[in-house]
C-alpha cells in the first residue's frame, strides 16, 4: 500500500496518520477528520473557501498535500472557538453581519486572523489585497472588509 | 489526481548525492498540485524537497541570498528586501493571493508553468503540454498571450511577477547539478519557445534550485513595478514592467527594464538599455526606449492591444521611477 506516516497537530491535538500521498489537506480535514467547517469551493486555489491556518499562516488547503505537512500545526475554523465560546474574530463577523450564505465565512475568518498575525497592513488597499483571495458569491464584501479591519485593529 | 510514488528528501540525500533525476520536485505545490488535478502534470514519482536546508534569507558579500524554499510572503516582507530591494517586494505582493504567497516558494515561483488556457485544457492541442499536437492559442482566444519572442509552436507567456523583478535586478540562480554548484544568470534560466515549447527553462532533469542571489545594487532610490491586469488584485499581468534607474544630475547612470506578460520569459534587452546610459532622463527618451524594447512585437488577434499598452506602460513605469511613491 502506497502510504506514508505524517505527524502534525489539528486544532492543538497531535495526530499521526498513514496516508496516501495524493491526499490533500482539504480532503483529509473533511473526509477523515469530519471537520466540515473548511469548505471545498473550486478545489484549485482560486476561491479561498478552503483557507485554513498552517503554523498560523493562511493557505489554500486544497493545494497542500498532507504528506508534505509533517510537523506542522493546522488550525481550522473549529479550532478557533465553539458555538458557546466564540473567538473574538468569529464574534466580530457576527456583529458586523459579515456574511450572507456563510459558505466562504470560515475561510474569510482564517484569512483575517492570518492578516493580523502578519501585521503588514498599511492601507485600505493592502487590506483589500490581502482578503482578495477569498471570494464571496453573495458579494458581502463591504461588511467582510469591515470585520477584517476590526479583527486587524482590535483583537 | 493520478497516484504517484512519494519520497521526502533529506540533508543526507544531498550529502550522498542521491537526488533523483526522474522525479518531479515538490516544494509548496501551489502550481504542481493544481496541474496534477487537471491532469496536465502526471508524474510517476514526486520528491518532496520541503525539508532541505534552503529556507533562509542571508546577507552575503555580494548582496542577499534568498533560499529557494523561503515562501514568497516571507521573502517580500523580509526587512532587507523591503528596504534594499523594494522592487522585488512590490512585484511579489502584486502577485497571486495572500494564501498562495504564504505557501509558494521562491524556487517554485521560478519554475511555475504558463497560464495559457489551452495548456490547462487537456481536450485541446498544445505543443507545450503535448509536443507536436499543435497550438490552439495562435488562432484561438489569445488575450493573455505573448507578443514578443513567439514561435509558430507556442505563444504562451511566463506568468510570474517575481521573475520580472529578478530579471531587472539581474539576479543569479544557484543550482545543484549532480552534486556540483552552478550559478546561472537570471536571463539564461528561462528560454523562448522555439520549436521546443515543452521546455520552459534551461535546467536539466535533477537540477535543484537552491538559492537566488540578489546583487548589491537594489535600485531602492528609483524603481517601479507597474502591473496592468483585468482587476486590481489576484490576477495575472496582461503586461507588467519592472523599471530601475540610477541617476546622476538627471542623467542615466544605469537603467533596467524587464517586461512581464509579453513573452515566454521575462523580456529584457541589455543592448537596448546600454544605448541609454549617459542620456538625460525624460518621457520622450523613455518612449524611444519603449519602441526599441518592443521592436518586432506581433499580435495574434485578441492580444493586439498589448503592443500599444506595453509601450505606454514602459514610459509610465520609468516616469514613475523618477519619483517613486
Amino acid at each position: 500500500m502506497n502510504t506514508h506516516q505524517v505527524h502534525f497537530t489539528v486544532n492543538g491535538e497531535p495526530v499521526q496518520v498513514s496516508i496516501e500521498p495524493w491526499t490533500t489537506l482539504l480532503d483529509y480535514l473533511r473526509y477523515h477528520q469530519k471537520l466540515t467547517g473548511t469548505k471545498k469551493g473550486c478545489d484549485h486555489g482560486q476561491c479561498g473557501a478552503c483557507t485554513v491556518l498552517v503554523d498560523g499562516n493562511s493557505v489554500n488547503s486544497c493545494l497542500c498535500l498532507l504528506v508534505s505537512l509533517d510537523g506542522k500545526e493546522i488550525t481550522t475554523i473549529e479550532g478557533l472557538g465553539t458555538p458557546d465560546n466564540l473567538s473574538s474574530a468569529q464574534q466580530i463577523f457576527i456583529e458586523e453581519d459579515a456574511y450572507q450564505c456563510g459558505y466562504c465565512t470560515p475561510g474569510q475568518i482564517c484569512s483575517s486572523i492570518a492578516m493580523r498575525k502578519r501585521g503588514e497592513i498599511h492601507s485600505e488597499a493592502d487590506l483589500k489585497d490581502w482578503m482578495s483571495g477569498n471570494l464571496c458569491r453573495c458579494a458581502a464584501y463591504k461588511n467582510i472588509t469591515k470585520a477584517a479591519r476590526r479583527i486587524y485593529e482590535e483583537s | 489526481m493520478k497516484p504517484f510514488e512519494y519520497t521526502r528528501l533529506s540533508k543526507d540525500d544531498l550529502a550522498t548525492g542521491t537526488i533523483p533525476i526522474d522525479s518531479t520536485f515538490l516544494a509548496g505545490g501551489t502550481n504542481l498540485v493544481d496541474l496534477m488535478k487537471y491532469g496536465v502534470e502526471e508524474p510517476n514519482s514526486i520528491a518532496d524537497v520541503g525539508e532541505l536546508p534552503y529556507n533562509q534569507i542571508e546577507e552575503s558579500a555580494s548582496g542577499l541570498m534568498l533560499g529557494a524554499l523561503v515562501t514568497n510572503a516571507d521573502t517580500a516582507y523580509h526587512p532587507t528586501v523591503k528596504n534594499k530591494y523594494p522592487l522585488l517586494n512590490k512585484a511579489i505582493l502584486s502577485a497571486a493571493s495572500a494564501q498562495l504567497r504564504n505557501r509558494a516558494t521562491n524556487g517554485g515561483n521560478l519554475l511555475q508553468r504558463t497560464r495559457c488556457y489551452y495548456f490547462y485544457d487537456t481536450a485541446m492541442p498544445c505543443n507545450k503540454r503535448e509536443p507536436g499536437s499543435g497550438c490552439a492559442a495562435v488562432n484561438g482566444f489569445n488575450r493573455i498571450h505573448a507578443i514578443l519572442g513567439t514561435s509558430a509552436s507556442c505563444i504562451a507567456t511566463h506568468p510570474s511577477d517575481m521573475c520580472v523583478a529578478l530579471a531587472a535586478l539581474e539576479a543569479k540562480v544557484h543550482v545543484l547539478r549532480k552534486g556540483d554548484s552552478l550559478v546561472i544568470p537570471f536571463d539564461q534560466l528561462h528560454r523562448l519557445p522555439g520549436n521546443q515549447p515543452e521546455k520552459d527553462h534551461n535546467l536539466l532533469p535533477g537540477d535543484l534550485i537552491t538559492h537566488i542571489e540578489l546583487p548589491e545594487e537594489g535600485f531602492s532610490g528609483n524603481f517601479e513595478y507597474l502591473k496592468i491586469r483585468d482587476r486590481e488584485s489576484y490576477a495575472f499581468a496582461l503586461v507588467s514592467v519592472a523599471a530601475c534607474l540610477k541617476l546622476s544630475e538627471g542623467r542615466i547612470e544605469d537603467i533596467r527594464v524587464a517586461l512581464g506578460g509579453v513573452a515566454h520569459k521575462p523580456w529584457k534587452l541589455k543592448e537596448v538599455e546600454q544605448e541609454y546610459i549617459g542620456k538625460a532622463a525624460s518621457p520622450e527618451l523613455f518612449q524611444s526606449l519603449a519602441e526599441k524594447l518592443t521592436r518586432g512585437a506581433q499580435g495574434f488577434g485578441t492580444n493586439d492591444f498589448k503592443i500599444p499598452l506595453v509601450k505606454r506602460a514602459i514610459v509610465r513605469a520609468l516616469t514613475n521611477a523618477l519619483n517613486p511613491a
